[in-house]
């Protein structure tokens, strides 16, 4: 079963960093982050009121960039039918696509939250409770990516569904997520980390049902 | 039931609203071969995936003792990972030494070919890839879709020489194919 894991997480990491590359969401956060504050103005203190938002929002839609191709390419390929003769779940297989999807945005993602939160005049609290927001919220994040996508997988126009589902189920993460960044707000760090956790468990079942033959 | 490698009773499946088989049973000894024949649409994928517990049949049983092996056309190899890196990551999940992982690549013609990316194998040699993922699963039993499609006539004595050695192995073989291949002893289904 572990062995079993590895061999999954490994070819996932491998199939993404192939794919249009890891970098992409990253400089598609980064882009945002740069191009923000053309568009509301360089005024220093509306940017550092609203940067820690910016993030956010420039997060969620980074992480639902490969979504199209999380779930949909292997069931073409047969992956999954192989999957099912040799007796493994589909909930297994997903659980290490959430591991590897989160592994393929979320780090580079933090990282790259730190030049970010420079560009938009965040100060040292703000970004800490990025940070830490991120932290706790981006596995919700990948989860529900996996999730939306093995709902979608095999359905016509299912990558324009697949946004109008997740968009929604993501809210929490973001209120919370994002409302720690106010005054008195850091237990929405607890709240977002809850919201996360309740879609890391969720995934493998219910996208598992989904996906199976 | 005692020693028979596959128990189908009372089939039934349709599909977009047309009848393709009802009650079909069949059984398969050890050893045993089947060949499913029929024209284009007539079930043969849908009775097989049936048999793999892929498909649900609208009505009745299956029943295998032992492991299955599928092979179609859909081969579930990375097209843009080298052909090494795509059947390593089955050669990982099935647990197959890296010596018989060479030996099951030599085996199917494919020696040498490590570092070519999927994408630029012929669609022959993409087959014989499937062959050597099938092979190192180790399963008792095999179900073949249309296994001839795409392969010249070595690799047709190739696949024929394979299901004739799992065979003798105690292996149960189904092969659903509008092809003629040769089977010895095999039970015929024409759809």
């Amino acid at each position: 079963m572990i062995r079993l894991g590895w061999a999954l997480l490994r070819r996932d990491l491998a199939v993404m960093w192939a794919g249009t590359g890891a970098w992409l969401p990253v400089l598609f956060f980064l882009a945002v982050a740069v191009v923000f504050p053309f568009a509301v103005g360089p005024d220093p203190r509306l940017l550092a009121r609203m940067g820690g938002g910016i993030v956010w929002v420039a997060a969620l839609l980074a992480s639902i960039m490969p979504i199209e191709r999380l779930v949909a390419p292997d069931i073409e390929a047969g992956f999954f039918d192989q999957w099912a003769v040799r007796g493994v779940s589909p909930a297994f297989v997903l659980l290490a696509r959430v591991k590897a999807h989160w592994l393929s945005f979320a780090p580079p993602l933090m990282l790259s939250a730190v030049v970010a939160g420079g560009m938009l005049g965040l100060d040292a609290r703000a970004l800490g409770l990025v940070e830490l927001g991120l932290l706790a919220g981006t596995p919700g994040l990948a989860a529900l990516g996996v999730l939306v996508a093995a709902v979608t997988a095999g359905l016509r126009g299912g990558a324009a569904l697949a946004g109008l589902l997740l968009l929604p189920l993501a809210v929490p993460i973001l209120v919370f997520g994002a409302g720690a960044l106010v005054a008195g707000g850091e237990s929405g760090l607890a709240l977002c980390a809850a919201a996360s956790l309740v879609l890391v468990a969720m995934t493998p079942m219910m996208g598992g049902a989904a996906v199976k033959p | 039931m005692q020693g028979l490698a596959l128990a189908a009773t009372d089939l039934a499946c349709q599909r977009g609203g047309r009848h393709l088989f009802a009650t079909l049973s069949l059984t398969l000894a050890p050893g045993g071969a089947l060949w499913v024949t029929g024209a284009n649409g007539a079930g043969k994928t849908s009775l097989l995936r049936i048999l793999a517990r892929l498909l649900r049949a609208d009505a009745g049983r299956v029943r295998w003792e032992g492991n299955i092996g599928l092979l179609d056309d859909r081969l579930a190899l990375d097209r843009g990972a080298t052909l090494g890196a795509a059947l390593g990551f089955w050669a990982r999940v099935d647990g197959v030494a890296l010596a018989d992982r060479a030996a099951y690549a030599a085996r199917v013609g494919l020696s040498g070919l490590e570092d070519v990316p999927v994408d630029y194998l012929s669609t022959g040699q993409r087959r014989r890839a499937g062959l050597a993922r099938l092979l190192g699963q180790g399963a008792d039993h095999w179900l073949l879709d249309e296994p001839l499609n795409g392969l010249d006539a070595a690799g047709v004595g190739l696949i024929e020489a394979l299901i004739a050695e799992r065979r003798a192995g105690g292996g149960a073989v189904i092969v659903a194919s509008h092809q003629p291949i040769t089977l010895l002893g095999a039970q015929v289904i024409a759809l």
